[in-house]
Order: structure tokens, then sequence, then C-alpha cells
């Protein structure tokens, strides 16, 4: 039955691309948004389609209340697609994300179909190990409250220690870039105490303050700090020094040197430490969480593979990977809004 | 000598006197380079002065020491009645590459020197007025990278002249630009010299460029650099490039400096 919708809908809007049969099956991005190619357009409805057939066939022999989440998702896969093929023709933008964005949702679902059937379907995998996509699912919509605070725990944590770490290294970065003293006695310091993993201080940090949150937070700051002050000093230094000359001859006093010179000159290098910093934090938070506090993803996971309850690790690992992400896109778009000027100076 | 249509002389007179300057190698702390040899120059309030010679005569250090930049290992450099110190807004300086703040628009780039002296609030209002004087009133929002060759030193003229100095400091600031722009720019740099009275002095290694701008030429020899001869072009404004004393001075400067034919040998 869907079939046929899906079919039926193709001759009527796809008549200027016609002439294009050679290319079905293949994954093209089209440049040109006139009209989509019909690969494109069937990719993301044919592969949640047959997603779907094969968990109709996959779970016939299961309980329906451990496998209704996915079927209902699939669905609302399924219908939102072909709605949203209904619509394209007149709607420009929507046709513009669907030329770009289809082939990689339609990749996504074709990789949880492919999921099922090495899980559920056929047992490949050592069972409780490796649940299928319906159970993941399925433990995720069962345990949201419990998930839902331990991404928030996480959060405060990442939150607190990524600020902190990245506040003390914009001021040890600056000072000891900028500074001649500074970096003579500096230096040394961030060379020996830098490389030291922020995890291997964990016994250090349980001695030093039993409260596991704070704990958490100085290693996140720690392991965000070594990266973001690296990059600051080197950023700083290679300030261009005929930036600096034009700079003092239009009356620059220090302040103006270092705040409007050396730190802009200085963020491009400034960011990727940041980004280093975001990864680094990522792993402390998580090893952090498994060591000392009662809350947040990285302990959640320990707990629910205490109870051999796999399919809540790999909950919990799905919002991990969509609350990293998250975070990620979002330094992005920072870097992208304070790094405008360098749009055409660089490969963007 | 000022320039034939100035209103107004915002410049100050600019006395050099017996200044060296030497540095040390990089691979040799013991041996140095001599980069100035005891050079003496006074430059009038609103005159426009050249200076000429091959690379390593000290032009470039010359016009940083009087920058404020670099200080001399021995004499004074006076700006009106104030001996030269350090870097200052009274003396602008601009580079053959127009050194703009890549990461600030051209409409903040010339606000620069305002937001350094601090006085942004009250001079905001003269912004308009350099970004027009250089024909750049459209550009506000460009970032420096779109900007032409030539459009990005009219920026840096701007960015210097906002702070009105006393004196400008140009570092061959056309010598990156195709013959053309370069032609068109130096009318430019001539006009806003005869606007504002500024006293400038300009390094070229363009000899055409120096008879063609300025009211004297200072040509300079190497190691250590010196003085060699000062010639005053006396010339009427505006100048005729192909004029027969145009002609006549090129050829001059071109034997003084022993480039005049194939008999003399080119230095290494």
């Amino acid at each position: 039955m869907n079939t046929a919708l899906v079919q039926a809908k193709e001759p009527a809007q796809l008549a200027p691309t016609r002439e294009t049969p050679a290319l079905r099956g293949e994954v093209v991005v089209p440049a040109a948004t006139a009209g989509l190619r019909v690969p494109t357009l069937a990719s993301l409805p044919a592969a949640t389609l047959i997603a779907l057939a094969v968990h109709v066939a996959v779970s016939k022999n299961e309980p329906p209340v451990d496998t209704r989440s996915y079927t209902i998702f699939l669905g609302i896969v399924l219908g939102l697609s072909i709605v949203a093929s209904l619509v394209q023709p007149a709607w420009a933008g929507l046709r513009r994300w669907m030329s770009h964005m289809w082939p990689i949702l339609a990749a996504f679902v074709s990789l949880l179909c492919a999921w099922e059937v090495i899980t559920s379907g056929f047992r490949l995998l050592p069972m409780p190990y490796f649940p299928g996509p319906a159970s993941v699912l399925q433990n995720l919509v069962n345990d949201y409250a419990q998930l839902f605070k331990c991404t928030g725990y996480s959060l405060l944590l990442l939150g607190a220690g990524y600020a902190l770490g990245v506040a003390v290294a914009l001021i040890t970065g600056i000072c000891i870039g900028w500074f001649r003293h500074a970096r003579y006695w500096g230096m040394p310091l961030l060379k020996v105490i830098g490389p030291i993993p922020a995890t291997a201080w964990v016994p250090l940090a349980m001695v030093v303050s039993p409260d596991g949150r704070y704990s958490a937070i100085g290693l996140i700051a720690l392991a965000v700090w070594f990266p973001v002050t690296m990059l600051t000093i080197s950023g700083i230094a290679n300030t261009r020094a005929s930036y600096l000359d034009v700079a003092r001859t239009l009356g620059a006093g220090e302040k103006y040197l270092i705040l409007r010179v050396a730190i802009p000159a200085a963020l491009p290098n400034i960011f990727i430490g940041l980004f280093m910093g975001l990864g680094t934090s990522f792993l402390t938070l998580i090893v952090a969480e498994t060591v000392g506090v009662k809350y947040g993803l990285g302990w959640y996971i320990g707990w629910a593979q205490g109870w051999a309850e796999y399919g809540k690790v790999y909950a919990a690992l799905v919002i991990m990977a969509a609350f990293f992400s998250t975070i990620m896109t979002l330094l992005f778009k920072v870097r992208d809004r304070v790094l405008v000027w360098q749009k055409g100076v660089i490969k963007w | 000598m000022v320039g034939p249509n100035s209103t107004i002389v915002e410049g100050s007179s600019l006395r050099i006197v017996d200044v060296t300057k030497s540095f040390s190698n990089a691979d040799n702390a013991e041996s140095r380079t001599h980069a100035l040899g005891g050079v003496s120059l006074s430059v009038a309030a609103g005159e426009l002065v050249s200076l000429v010679g091959p690379s390593g005569c000290g032009k470039s250090t010359l016009l940083r020491l009087t920058a404020g930049l670099d200080s001399p290992d021995s004499g004074e450099l006076w700006v009106g009645s104030e001996a030269i110190t350090g870097p200052s807004a009274e003396r602008g300086l601009v580079f053959q590459d127009p050194n703009l703040f890549p990461w600030l628009t051209v409409r903040r780039n010339i606000e620069a020197g305002l937001v350094a002296r601090g006085v942004l609030r009250e001079k905001r209002n003269e912004v308009d007025g350099f970004m027009r004087l250089v024909g750049l009133e459209t550009f506000g929002a460009a970032y420096p990278h779109h900007l032409s060759g030539g459009m990005a030193q009219r920026v840096a003229l701007a960015r210097a002249l906002i702070n009105h100095p006393k004196v400008l400091l140009l570092d061959e600031p056309l010598g990156a630009l195709d013959a053309f722009t370069r032609m068109r720019m130096q009318d430019e740099v001539l006009r806003l010299w005869e606007a504002r009275g500024t006293t400038m002095l300009l390094v070229t290694h363009d000899i055409d460029e120096a008879i063609y701008m300025s009211d004297r030429i200072v040509l300079m020899t190497p190691r250590p650099g010196r003085i060699e001869r000062t010639l005053t072009i006396d010339l009427p404004r505006p100048r005729q490039r192909n004029s027969t004393d145009f002609l006549r001075l090129r050829g001059e400067i071109l034997g003084l400096l022993h480039f005049a034919g194939a008999q003399e040998a080119l230095p290494a």
C-alpha cells in the first residue's frame, strides 16, 4: 500500500528529470535545487519502508510491548518523509534541505535496519550484550526520566568544568604568551603538568574533594586547561609583529595591544584549543562519573551494566552521542560567528 | 616648502641629528651590521621628502627610528620641539603591506586609532569624512581580504591619517601595487598631503615616484647607511612625468646611484 503511494507520486513531480534513470541507485547530491532527482527523493521513504518491513518480519515472535516504540518511530519517519515529498514542489527551502539531508538520513535508517537484521533477526551476536534497535529505543522510552536527569547532571558538570578550565586557560595562556616573565616561570610548569592525562589525577581528586561533583569539575577543568592554554600561547606568540607596530603608531597602549590585537589574532588558534579541550572534557566527564558521582550518563552506563541491562547501556550511548554532538555543533556555530572575518581568507 | 594648494598645515618639522644604529647578527653575536652611520636630516613642517637608495642603505631603519619603534644607538630625533622616545599617534606609519587588521571591517580599521587613543566617542563623526577622503565610503562593512591592493592601501592611509599625525612615514607604501594603480595612488597621496599639510617622509625604490612627489630627494648609500646627497626638486606641481626637466632629473639621479649605463658593474 505504501509502495503504491510512493510510486504513484513519482511520475507526477519528476517529469523534468525523467532523462536521469541511469542515475537511479546512485546517491547524488545535486547542486541545483530546481527539482529533486528520483533516487534522492525516493531514498528516505524507500529505506524506511524496507526497515519497517524487516522490523515487522523480525519482531513477529517477540512481545509487542518491547517493539512498539520502534514501529511507531519508523511509521512517523515514513509518514513525515511522504508528507515532505508531497509538499516539496511548492517549498524551495524544504527542497534544498531534502536534497542535502535525505541521502544521509536514508543511510542512517538503512544502518538501523542492518543492525536489526544482525541482532534481532539472525542473532549473529551474543544476545544480552547486543540488543536490537527496537529494544534500545524501548529502554530509552521506558527510562527517559532517569536518563533525562542524568543528562542534565552531566551537562551541569561538563558546563561548569569546561567554563572553569577555559577561563583559567585564557588567563594563563595570554599571560604566558605575552609577558616574558610569565613565560619563563609558567612554561616549564605547563610542560611538566600539562601532558599528564587529567584522568590520572582521579585518586588525588578523590582525596582532595570527597564530594565527587567538585572533583569531577576540577578534573574536567584540568583536562580543558592544557590544550586551551597551549594553543592560546602559540596564538598570542604568533601575532604578526607588524600588526603590533601599526597599532603602536596609532597610539595603542599595552591594553589595546593585548585585547584588540594579540587576542583577535590568536582567536583562530584559541578555537582549535577549545575544540581539543571539548574532546578531552567529554572523556574526562565520563571517567570521573564512573568513579565518584551518583548521577550522570557515565554513572548510568556503569549502573545499567551492573544489572546486565545492555539495552539501557546503548540507550545512554545514544543520548551521549546526541548530547556531545550537539555541544560540538554549538561550538562550531560560535566559531563561525566569531571568526566570520576568516571567510575567504582560509578554506572555510 | 609646502604644497601650493595647502590650506592648513598639520605637519611638524622633523629633525634627525647624527643618528647611528646597528643590529647584532643572528648567527654571530659578536659582529654587528651598521644600518645607519651618522645620519642627519631636517624636514620642514609640511614638506614631502623621499628617501631613495639601494637595499640595505638604512631607509627603513631610519623610518622605524622616526616612528619610535626602535631607538638609535646614538644621536637624537626631534618632532617640532619634542624628542622622539617611543611610538606615538603623532607619527603615523604606512607599510608596503597595508597590514590592515583582518578581523576588523574597513570602518573599524579606520577607527582603530581613535579606539587606541580612547577618543572614539568624541571623534566618531570624523570617520565618515576619512572614508570619503579615500573614496571608500561604501566599503565600511567589508573585511580587508575583500579589498584590492590599492583599496587596502587607501584604508591604511585613512587609518594613519585619522589621528591627524604631524608626520606621516611611508615605507614603500605603493611598492606592491601594479604600475597604473601606483600612479593613481601617487596622485591620491599628493592630494591628501596638500589637503592636510602633513609632513611626509617617503621611502621608495621608484625614482620616478620620488621625482613626481617630493619637495626633496635624499639619496642614501649602504654599509653603513649614510646620506650621499640631497636634491631639491623645484618642478612646478602638478608635475609632468614626461617633461624634459623630469627626464633630466631622472638621468641625474640614476647617474648618482651608478645605474645610468652599462659601463658600471651592478652591485651584487
